[in-house]
């Protein structure tokens, strides 16, 4: 039988049906391979799960927008990797729900920013973006300073990521509150911590380690971007994908 | 105009008319309708507004108000105001008034089905804009609404597809006609897209926040996959429903070509679905993926283009009704506006164009070209088109009116995508730049300096377009009253005159 198009032009569950079909193809050819492909990401050793800090500081920037302005996503273009440094990995945003690598850069690339400046300088950039960067078009943070981290389901929060594929272990979980207070504390005891988290930064990012503030929270989360990997251990070629 | 006073609009038009026109007895739902179409303007304002003032945030930071209107949290709300709630409202509103017509039967599920959507899809826009001024989002772009909002979102469209296509089944015309396919095939991938990419897990069913199921760059994949069919589906697909219908009422003429519009709407639909991977091109997702995204979006161009033909060539024999009609001329520019966006935006998907244009502000001038051009203008012709209509009146209250909207609407995009391109392309420049002795030249606070005059151009820009939108509404609101101009009397004279040969 000759097929017309008018059988479809008269048959809505037909149209909707071949629709749902026609429109479905292209999604499941280009997501699914990734999920199966071994090589999609990297296999390069230090990244792991954000401290219970930092993990807080991942969700102020997440809930400030700071995505609209800041991309985490390095190309591999010269320019891009003398301005920021090595081009980014899957590997790395591997235990981030959801990405963060942005779309736009009204600011600078923030994948690798940890550790380019002071404590002091994210502090005082955070409050007043002008106090240390005349030109900026950044809006002021000083609220996050103000407003002391309210970390009373810091263990569902970990406990909701381990469900959607985080390795949290049981002990993380454990010691969620006590690591979270010993990240800003230089002087207690971050043995644990720093075992559990390697890389950690410990510091009293606001300089009151008796009152954790949303500061704190956001400066030990921007300290530790990009820092994970020793790109030293690895050629090129390890890297593919 | 608040809602309360579109009701009252509403329940008045009939009484005291002044155009002496009874609004005709209609088989149809018309007053959801009519309430779809107030807020369209409504909300049409309020996204222009929030697109200025967001705009003159970036050329004044000190317009920045901490912690609720900073930028950031402030984009979402402009970006969802002008997709969901403007777009969404001119498409659930013309998709009822479209779907009931030719198929010449009345909503499926009737008057009552119809108000739950319309203020069930209201409420949706409340919860996901006051939720973004209080820090609540998921963070993946144009779907921050949190999982609460994303559930009732998906009631509210799951009813929706109920009421259209059972006003489909129980239709009183054999054929389905074109642009129903259009509407049928957005609402069905957007509930898809939808579904799909917001999939997250709350942290307590108490709390607002919580953690999308995906991660990296599966993540990353699936939210452009989300993405761009945002732009595909629900500011294409649908808004192609819309020029298939009013474009040819407007025109009196009948569709171009039957064949191609059949073509292109499975080319189109089946095309769209694989450019998602243009907006990760260079990054870590896998290569393989990107190049697939390039070629589709490349391939996309023709369907695109066989859309814009068919909307074109309709005038046929009728081009001279740009002249002596606004309204048809806004629809016009329009299809004129989707014509020259999807062909920037496969140039965009190209790797080494995009190695350039990715992360700076040309991607928001060609979104904004398609959006403003494109998306906006078929909207104000069919709510212009429509008003009148649907309150019984004879005629707009004024046409002059109209026209001057056009002009400082068009104006308003020139300025905005003019400064979007020069910059854009400045600061991709920029970044790139070496000196004579291989260093970086500019450091890149000194690319923020030089976007300055743009961004004053662009907020000039969406001046204008805001002022072109609340001409509109005064527009609509006389005519919803039965006011008219004087000068409407005068216009067959334009009409009248002899074309030169």
């Amino acid at each position: 039988m000759r097929f017309r198009h008018e059988t479809i032009e008269k048959n809505v569950i037909l149209l909707a049906v071949l629709s749902l079909i026609v429109v479905s193809i292209g999604g499941l050819v280009q997501i699914i391979p990734l999920f199966t492909i071994e090589s999609t990401i990297e296999k390069v050793k230090g990244v792991r799960p954000y401290s219970p800090l930092e993990l807080f500081g991942r969700d102020i920037y997440v809930r400030e927008g700071c995505y609209l302005c800041h991309s985490q996503q390095i190309r591999p273009f010269r320019d891009e990797v003398e301005r920021y440094g090595h081009y980014s990995l899957a590997a790395e945003s591997m235990y981030d729900h959801p990405f963060q690598w942005g779309s736009k850069r009204n600011g600078p690339d923030l994948a690798r920013v940890g550790g380019k400046y002071s404590d002091a300088w994210h502090v005082a950039h955070l409050k007043e973006p002008h106090s240390v960067v005349p030109e900026t078009i950044m809006p002021p943070y000083a609220f996050l300073a103000e407003s002391e981290l309210g970390y009373a389901d810091i263990a569902e929060r970990m406990r909701t990521l381990r469900a959607v594929g985080v390795p949290y272990t049981e002990e993380m979980i454990k010691n969620a509150a006590a690591d979270l207070e010993a990240q800003v504390d230089p002087n207690g005891d971050t043995k644990g911590l720093l075992a559990r988290y390697p890389k950690a930064v410990v510091a009293s990012f606001t300089g009151n380690p008796k009152r954790i503030t949303e500061m704190d929270a956001l400066v030990a989360y921007l300290q530790m971007l990009g820092t994970l990997v020793n790109f030293n251990d690895y050629t090129a070629r390890d890297l593919q994908q | 105009m608040s809602f309360a006073e579109g009701k009252k609009l509403m329940a008045t038009s009939a009484a005291g008319d002044k155009a002496a026109i009874a609004r005709p007895a209609s088989p149809y739902v018309d007053d959801v309708i009519r309430a779809f179409m107030i807020a369209t303007a409504f909300w049409g304002i309020a996204a222009f507004l929030a697109g200025v003032y967001i705009a003159f945030e970036l050329a004044y930071p000190s317009l920045n108000i901490p912690p609720w209107f900073n930028w950031a949290r402030l984009r979402p709300l402009h970006t969802s105001a002008g997709i969901f709630a403007f777009g969404g409202s001119a498409l659930l509103g013309t998709s009822f008034y479209v779907v009931q017509r030719t198929c010449r039967a009345r909503l499926f599920g009737g008057a009552a089905l119809g108000w739950f959507i319309f203020w069930g899809y209201q409420l949706f826009i409340v919860l996901a804009a006051s939720g973004y001024l209080l820090g609540i989002t998921k963070s993946k772009e144009y779907a921050e609404p949190e999982w609460y909002t994303d559930l009732w979102l998906t009631l509210i469209w799951v009813l929706y597809l109920v009421a259209f296509m059972g006003t489909i089944i129980k239709r009183r015309e054999p054929h389905i006609y074109v642009a129903n396919w259009f509407y049928l095939s957005f609402i069905i991938t957007i509930a898809m897209l939808h579904i799909v990419n917001n999939l997250a897990l709350p942290v307590s069913w108490f709390g607002a926040k919580s953690y999308v199921i995906y991660s990296g760059v599966q993540d990353a994949m699936i939210q452009w996959w989300y993405g761009h069919n945002a732009v595909g589906f629900f500011l294409t697909a649908g808004f192609l429903g819309m020029m298939y219908y009013f474009v040819p009422k407007r025109a009196e003429r009948p569709i171009y070509s039957y064949r191609l519009s059949v073509v292109h709407f499975w080319a189109l639909i089946f095309l769209y679905i694989w450019a998602g991977p243009h907006h990760l091109h260079y990054t870590a997702l896998p290569d393989w993926a990107q190049t697939l995204g390039m070629i589709f979006s490349v391939m996309l161009w023709m369907p695109s283009w066989g859309g814009m033909i068919n909307g074109l060539m309709t005038l046929s024999g009728a081009w001279d009704k740009l002249r002596t009609d606004p309204v048809l001329r806004f629809m016009i520019t329009s299809v004129g506006f989707y014509g020259m966006s999807t062909f920037e935006g496969p140039v965009m998907s190209i790797r080494p164009v995009n190695a350039l244009s990715h992360y700076t502000d040309w991607t928001i001038g060609h979104v904004h070209s398609g959006v403003l051009g494109w998306v906006a203008f078929i909207v104000f012709g069919a709510l212009y088109h429509l008003v009148p209509i649907l309150w019984g009146r004879r005629q707009l209250y004024s046409m002059k009116l109209v026209a001057w909207h056009y002009w400082i609407g068009t104006m308003g995009i020139v300025l905005y995508i003019t400064s979007m391109w020069v910059s854009g392309i400045m600061q991709g420049l920029m970044w790139r730049a070496y000196d004579n002795l291989g260093f970086l030249q500019y450091s890149f606070v000194e690319s923020v300096v030089a976007m300055h005059p743009f961004y004053v151009i662009r907020g000039l820009g969406g001046v204008l377009f805001l002022a072109g939108g609340l001409m509109m509404a005064y527009n609509l609101i006389r005519t919803m009253r039965g006011d008219i101009a004087e000068e409407a009397a005068a216009a067959p004279r334009a009409a009248a005159t002899v074309p030169g040969e």
